[in-house]
């Protein structure tokens, strides 16, 4: 992978307002650009912000959309991560984040793991994507997992079996739980999970949370960048916007990589061969 | 297993930036606090002054001629640490002027009529004075049911309500609200010498640790009584919640068209904000 400048632009996206929200992306995409930086990461749903409800339908974009057109030309540019709620063909509203560079989009995830409990209610209003898959940049090999998904650890799994260097989490994470964890009980979990996945897939992790409040819920931001060996290599304030910029390089990747040879010993068969029993002993059961 | 200490700092931060983002995505920058002298109403307008500027703030003081002379002594201690606007508007000849044709009426219709009639003159001073009613419920006494309907219950934004009274003294004490009135007994003081721990049968410590296991921590029922609770106690906490589950809802709507208000048509409160 390249040595690369990173940013995370930890917004408050005004709800339900495209428009609005892509005038804060065209002025962090310039920010980025006046500092030299090659990637910048943003938040989940960072075009429409995030509590949507019904409003989900009025504010999807199909990957074509022309809104889209002030996006595309800057990644010549500035590469980037953007969230968005996708109309995808069929009329199904995916929670999606793009991935912007040379001009077009390069690659969509579509969020796999739709919390639909507690605060959560994405089931009722989107569909499910169906797809990990890393995919190659000008920077290096990468994968987009969007909040939820990385707390099904299979999926950063996946992400780094399939050669990704650098895992990329836009996130809105509203902060739940009182006591002495700061800021909120959820965000040190976060923080414990983001740091275990840089040290046991030795890759960069890029967790882009935004701040801002959303019918009394505060998102609590302190987004971070996680290196291969799980130390946060910088942090965000928590509660308040902030331009993030770290330098990754690849020197640091392969060395983490010959320290710990974890990617190396992993075997893929053998996962491949319990879960397939673990399946068929449920026959068709959830579980 | 139940600790509700607070991080006093973040969650400072957290209801002071709630204050100020509401307001101001309402489209205003102020906000009407009623002040009762007690230690929900004084933590309310603490935050707010630090939120939006004690010029922005506006305390009223409702006193009815029952009122323990205590409640506006306290009231007024708030008033001169925050440097915020006041007034006072004496309830007593509305309420009167209506008793006198109700003679009858016992405390619990007085005091609702006390709590109404302060709700409608905050709502007032909003439109007077353009600033948006600013709540002070606890979740304690919102989980309870232990508040009126429409009264004090009724605000535009609050930055209490998920803060269990103990957890609300720890914050007050933290920003400096005076210790007197993070002490007292609490009292809706709807008549003389009625005390909150007295009505309820019950101290705000031992609810709001059931509260927190039954509503945060999702205990049943039965696995409270199993980890030594006493039974009773829980139950009668569990039928509270319960039976007041009305008063935290908007009203019931019949459902006959496709799409129903908060039913199936469901938008953001910050919709458009």
């Amino acid at each position: 992978m390249r040595r690369s400048r990173v940013a995370v632009a930890q917004i408050a996206p005004i709800l339900g307002d495209v428009e609005k929200n892509l005038a804060l992306h065209e002025k962090a995409a310039r920010e980025a650009i006046s500092q030299s930086v090659n990637l910048l990461v943003f938040p989940e749903l960072s075009l429409t912000g995030y509590f949507l409800k019904d409003q989900v339908t009025s504010v999807a974009l199909t990957e074509h959309a022309p809104a889209l057109d002030v996006l595309r030309n800057l990644s010549h540019r500035v590469a980037m991560v953007v969230g968005f709620v996708e109309e995808a063909p069929g009329h199904r509203f995916h929670n999606a984040a793009a991935y912007l560079e040379g001009g077009e989009i390069r690659h969509i995830h579509r969020k796999v793991y739709l919390p639909t409990y507690g605060i959560f209610d994405e089931q009722r209003y989107l569909a499910a994507g169906a797809q990990v898959q890393a995919f190659d940049t000008a920077l290096g090999r990468m994968a987009i997992l969007i909040c939820e998904d990385l707390w099904h650890p299979a999926t950063a799994g996946i992400a780094a079996w399939d050669g990704a260097e650098i895992i990329l989490c836009p996130s809105a994470s509203p902060g739940r739980g009182l006591g002495q964890a700061e800021p909120f009980q959820n965000a040190s979990t976060w923080e414990r999970v983001i740091r275990a996945y840089g040290d046991l897939f030795t890759c960069f992790v890029v967790y882009a949370n935004r701040v801002g409040y959303e019918d009394g819920a505060c998102f609590w931001g302190g987004s971070e960048v996680v290196g291969p060996t799980g130390q946060a290599l910088a942090k965000a304030r928590y509660l308040e916007e902030e331009f993030l910029v770290v330098e990754v390089e690849g020197g640091a990747l392969r060395r983490a990589r010959v320290a710990n040879p974890l990617l190396r010993d992993e075997r893929l068969e053998l996962t491949l061969q319990e879960v397939q029993r673990i399946l068929r002993a449920r026959g068709g059961d959830p579980g | 297993m139940v600790d509700l200490r607070l991080n006093c700092d973040t969650v400072r931060r957290v209801l002071t930036g709630f204050i100020d983002n509401e307001v101001r995505k309402a489209g205003f920058e102020r906000v009407v606090v009623g002040l009762s002298g007690g230690v929900d109403s004084s933590l309310s307008a603490f935050l707010a002054a630090e939120a939006l500027g004690p010029q922005n703030v506006w305390g009223i003081l409702m006193p009815y001629r029952t009122s323990n002379p205590e409640s506006a002594t306290h009231a007024t201690l708030v008033v001169e640490a925050l440097d915020i606007h006041n007034l006072t508007v004496d309830i007593t000849p509305m309420v009167d002027a209506y008793f006198a044709t109700f003679t009858d009426a016992d405390n619990v219709r007085r005091g609702n009529k006390m709590a109404r009639e302060r709700m409608t003159i905050l709502f007032d001073h909003s439109a007077r004075l353009g600033g948006l009613v600013l709540g002070t419920s606890n979740k304690t006494e919102l989980l309870l049911g232990y508040g009126t309907l429409y009264g004090d219950m009724a605000s535009a934004v609050n930055p209490l309500g998920d803060l269990y009274k103990t957890q609300v003294r720890q914050l007050a004490l933290h920003l400096k609200v005076p210790t007197v009135i993070v002490e007292k007994q609490p009292s809706a003081d709807l008549w003389a010498g009625q005390t909150d721990e007295a009505e309820l049968g019950f101290t705000y410590k031992e609810v709001d640790r059931v509260l927190y296991l039954l509503v945060d921590q999702r205990y049943e029922v039965a696995d409270l009584i199993a980890d030594g609770f006493d039974e009773r106690f829980v139950r009668a906490v569990y039928h509270k919640v319960q039976a007041s589950q009305y008063k935290r809802r908007l009203p019931v709507i019949a459902k006959v068209s496709s799409r129903t208000i908060d039913r199936d048509f469901r938008y953001p409160r910050d919709w458009g904000r």
